[in-house]
């Protein structure tokens, strides 16, 4: 069973809280690279903003064990249903500008995070998690509630199936 | 396999777009004066803290302690003390004798917070004792919890301890340093010793 990092430390009064600013600073930076990755520039801002606004409204009291996981698990839902919206309602591709070409950052949108968010939800989940946020397995597994082993095999699956993609 | 390099461009803009939008519990900013580097902090309340960073430990120290007692939520947000910084600034500029922002009293709790009443009732240009702000607060003879009381003032300036000296007119403490003392006495005119 994957161990939960997103768990808080029992309360006592003199440990440090650490003010939402210091969490903001510190996870900003992996928190833009992955949603970069996950939904691309034109969309990250957006989620960036509905992340950390997330983040702040569940900020808790006391420290957690790992901010970094605890933001990345944050990100990582709001890109879901992002996803998930995304898929209910198809636009058609030739009428939506390519946004890398859009905003001027083509070099964002090289073919492999293109790849990567075409990948089956659980496979992309576990490969963004992992290389965008550059977790351990044991944190992406217990970002997603899944186990080690599973989130293990989610990734090597979907760099598979990325291999596949990218040589063919 | 490798996937490309990510960005961190963007991040930082990203982060201040958020400080626009967020409705943290305690926002604040940083701003220089004529006496030193001020964090000013306010809740939806009212200005809550006035801290001289260098002199109370930083950014770091000073919102560490906002965090542990009023809520973690604090967020650099400067456009919500707007009217603080506005206010302070015509002060040191001699535009302005009395503050009129609302003012967050929740660091501040009995007999403290009543000689810190006592003491914004000091006008401006003018000048109070130890002596005279614990008799402000009901308790004429707690001279000395009074000095402790004014030492702790969450929001020097705002609140001008500056202004309550020793019977007798030497300028006892502050809790910025005495040269702040000196530098807002001299600002509204008055006589140092």
């Amino acid at each position: 069973m994957a161990r939960d990092l997103t768990r808080r430390r029992s309360w006592s009064s003199d440990v440090a809280v650490t003010p939402f600013q210091r969490f903001l600073d510190e996870q900003r930076d992996a928190v833009w690279r992955f949603l970069v990755a996950a939904v691309g520039r034109q969309d990250a801002d957006d989620l960036f903003q509905e992340t950390f606004l997330a983040a702040m409204r569940a900020y808790p009291r006391t420290t957690i064990d790992n901010p970094r996981a605890w933001a990345l698990t944050i990100a990582h839902r709001k890109a879901l249903d992002h996803h998930r919206a995304r898929a209910r309602r198809p636009v058609p591709v030739a009428a939506v500008p390519d946004a890398g070409a859009l905003d001027g950052h083509a070099v964002l949108e090289e073919p492999t995070w293109e790849a990567v968010r075409a990948l089956p939800p659980k496979q992309r989940a576990c490969v963004l998690l992992r290389y965008a946020g550059d977790l351990a397995h044991a944190e992406v597994a217990a970002a997603l509630g899944i186990s080690e082993e599973a989130a293990r095999r989610n990734v090597s699956d979907g760099l598979r199936r990325l291999r596949g993609e990218v040589e063919r | 396999m490798r996937l490309p390099e990510l960005p961190v461009d963007g991040a930082a803009e990203a982060a201040a777009r958020f400080a626009q939008v967020a409705d943290p519990d305690v926002a604040y900013t940083l701003e220089d004066s004529p006496v030193g580097r001020l964090l000013l902090a306010g809740t939806r309340r009212g200005l809550v803290r006035v801290a001289y960073a260098e002199f109370e430990g930083g950014e770091d120290a000073v919102t560490e302690d906002l965090a542990r007692r009023i809520s973690p939520r604090v967020l650099r947000a400067p456009a919500r003390l707007d009217e603080a910084r506005r206010e302070l600034e015509e002060f040191f500029a001699g535009r302005r004798r009395a503050f009129d922002l609302p003012l967050d009293w929740s660091l501040t709790r009995g007999f403290g917070r009543r000689v810190l009443q006592a003491t914004a009732r000091i006008p401006f240009g003018q000048t109070g004792t130890y002596a005279s702000v614990a008799a402000g607060a009901g308790s004429p003879r707690a001279v000395r919890a009074a000095g402790t009381a004014l030492g702790r003032n969450p929001l020097p300036i705002v609140v001008p301890c500056h202004r309550v000296l020793r019977t007798g007119g030497a300028l006892g403490g502050y809790t910025g340093g005495l040269e702040r003392k000196r530098t807002l006495l001299a600002v509204e005119g008055v006589p140092l010793p």
